[in-house]
């Protein structure tokens, strides 16, 4: 897919969650529009998957570690065809299905694994790399943790374990956003440097721009390195991304937008007059 | 008891190509068999309990059906949260190993101790619980394990624990085995203490009291049917386990009793107090200490079944 469209893509994805924000009073605003952009480059570029065939033992698999990410992911299974968008009207209603993380794959399609307490989407996600070797398919895994995530010992026994098996059909991308629900995360826990971290963990690590469309697609399909290494990208990102006023801004980790906001951040979208 | 296990999921793994096994850095040379069979389908996950939890449910929703191996509290507590969400909340089949249950290790101390795994399992939605009471129930629990899906913990010892023989060993996930029939009073044994309340049988059978002793392998789902039948028929059952009195076999059974109308039956509990044993001792020392032993329950029954 031509990079405008993935760009169009990604900017029509923002108004939606700002608008579902608005409307659901979901939270976790600043969190979803930061990895955007990823998880359009990751659904519309590289994933082999097919919306008709969810199940399919061969596909791809992404997971959204950081499940409080869900708003974005919901947007974006919706525009991908794993099911109707007017199903996301009914978003945050009593008795639905879309809530602030994403349920089980028995429950929606497109759903690999239900996140939300973080730290266990990428073990999920090895185990499912090394059945992969086991069964003797060819499929990749993707993972997306948040730069907050990496404070779970977790991700350090994943890593370390993908490393020693020499995982290479695993990808791990980190939205770097500098931010934690809280405060900054390096100043929680020393969270940096985090490429020569997940280097010394025994990761092919690299480091883009998590906004630059053609660096992510180029990340996305490059050549698997011939040491077996799992690769690590950290995505350098901004919290609240695209609308200026929510940008590095982390009271929008939970704020919702009044009805002037929204129609100010759609403006900005250049999705309203 | 672990022998077994290795031998039963290395025939199992030979004819499903799905049975994966994952180690947390322990079982040296006992899985050497599965290894030389099917290399690629072992793991040492290292010690890192809450990945390999992770892994493992990874692995089952990707159509495989893995089993973790370590010591009871490593494979429960400290990845209790990957156990209630990865394994319990996807509803996949994970096969969940505690070795050296109870106080199999009492002389490592309280963190290799485990009283508390029946409790925090049987809460969990969708788990199944087993406690099987020597090798030959152990070998039943996972050949059943694997003809069902969802997540299942199995509890069990080390080694050497005596099989018991048994009047039928008819099994089924959730129908406790009766041992031997009795007239009088209802044993029921969960796991690797079987012997010692079967030797209780025999001391009150000598003392003229003819006791019923029934095996439950299954802590959850609970056998109703067999309970139903023993609370209705006997005025004393006595329930006895090695796990603390708190949220164990006894502790479900009470829930259940406590909702039922019908009470011909008294129950009287055998378990472990609500402590850390911070003396050092060996297994026996441990279930003296507690009254798990044949001597204390035919008191205990004695005294409930004839009060003076």
């Amino acid at each position: 897919m031509h990079l405008e469209k993935l760009l169009e893509i990604a900017n029509e994805i923002r108004g939606r969650i700002i608008s579902n924000s608005h409307k659901t009073k979901m939270p976790h605003l600043g969190s979803c529009l930061s990895c955007v952009d990823i998880l359009v480059a990751v659904y519309f570029h590289s994933l082999k998957i097919d919306p008709a065939k969810p199940d399919d033992p061969g596909r791809d698999r992404f997971i959204l570690s950081k499940g409080h990410g869900a708003p974005a992911l919901f947007q974006v299974l919706a525009k991908k065809g794993f099911y109707p968008e007017v199903m996301l009207d009914s978003y945050g209603e009593d008795g639905g299905i879309f809530a602030e993380h994403p349920p089980t794959p028995d429950h929606l399609a497109g759903i690999e694994a239900a996140t939300g307490s973080l730290g266990h989407g990428l073990p999920i996600g090895l185990g499912m790399a090394l059945s992969a070797r086991i069964q003797k398919k060819s499929y990749d895994v993707v993972a997306l943790l948040s730069d907050g995530e990496c404070n779970e010992g977790s991700i350090w026994e994943a890593a370390m374990m993908a490393a020693a098996q020499k995982v290479d059909n695993l990808m791990v991308i980190i939205d770097f956003n500098k931010w934690q629900a809280t405060g900054r995360s390096e100043e929680i826990l020393a969270l940096t440097p985090l490429v020569d971290k997940w280097s010394a963990f025994g990761w092919d690590a690299c480091e883009i721009d998590g906004h630059d469309m053609e660096q992510l697609i180029n990340v996305l399909t490059k050549e698997k390195n011939s040491e077996g290494k799992p690769i690590a990208v950290i995505a350098h990102t901004v919290k609240g991304k695209g609308v200026s006023f929510m940008e590095d801004d982390n009271n929008w980790h939970y704020r919702i937008p009044s009805e002037e906001e929204l129609v100010s951040a759609l403006k900005e979208l250049g999705l309203v007059k | 008891m672990r022998n077994a296990f290795a031998d039963e999921a290395t025939k199992l793994s030979m004819a499903d190509n799905r049975i994966v096994l994952l180690s947390g850095d322990i079982g040296n040379k006992l899985f050497d068999t599965f290894k030389e069979k099917n290399g690629s389908r072992f793991l040492n996950c290292g010690v890192a309990e809450a990945n390999m939890m992770g892994v493992a449910a990874g692995m089952a929703l990707s159509g495989l059906r893995p089993i973790i191996y370590t010591i009871t509290p490593f494979t429960t507590t400290r990845c209790y949260e990957q156990i209630r969400v990865d394994a319990c909340y996807h509803n996949v089949p994970v096969t969940i190993i505690g070795t050296g249950s109870g106080f199999t290790y009492a002389e490592l101390g309280p963190t290799h101790h485990s009283c508390e795994d029946l409790a925090i399992m049987r809460v969990l939605p969708n788990m199944t619980v087993l406690a099987p009471a020597d090798e030959v129930e152990l070998r039943q629990c996972l050949q059943a394990t694997f003809k069902q899906d969802g997540p299942v913990y199995i509890r069990i010892g080390k080694k050497g624990e005596a099989i018991t023989p048994k009047k039928d060993n008819n099994f089924e996930i959730g129908h406790s085995i009766t041992v031997s029939e009795g007239s009088d009073v209802c044993l029921i044994s969960t796991g690797i203490l079987l012997p010692i309340v079967m030797k209780a049988a025999e001391i009150l059978s000598s003392q003229g009291v003819s006791a019923r002793v029934e095996s439950f392998h299954t802590i959850k789902p609970l056998d109703q049917k067999t309970l139903h039948d023993t609370f209705a028929n006997y005025p004393v059952v006595a329930v006895v386990e090695e796990h603390n009195k708190i949220g164990g076999l006894g502790g479900s059974i009470a829930e259940w009793l406590a909702l039922q109308v019908f009470t011909k039956g008294r129950m009287i509990s055998f378990g472990v107090d609500d402590e850390f044993m911070h003396e050092v001792g060996s297994q026996n020392y441990a279930r003296e200490k507690y009254g798990l032993t044949s001597e204390n329950i035919v008191l205990q029954v004695l005294a409930a079944y004839k009060p003076s």
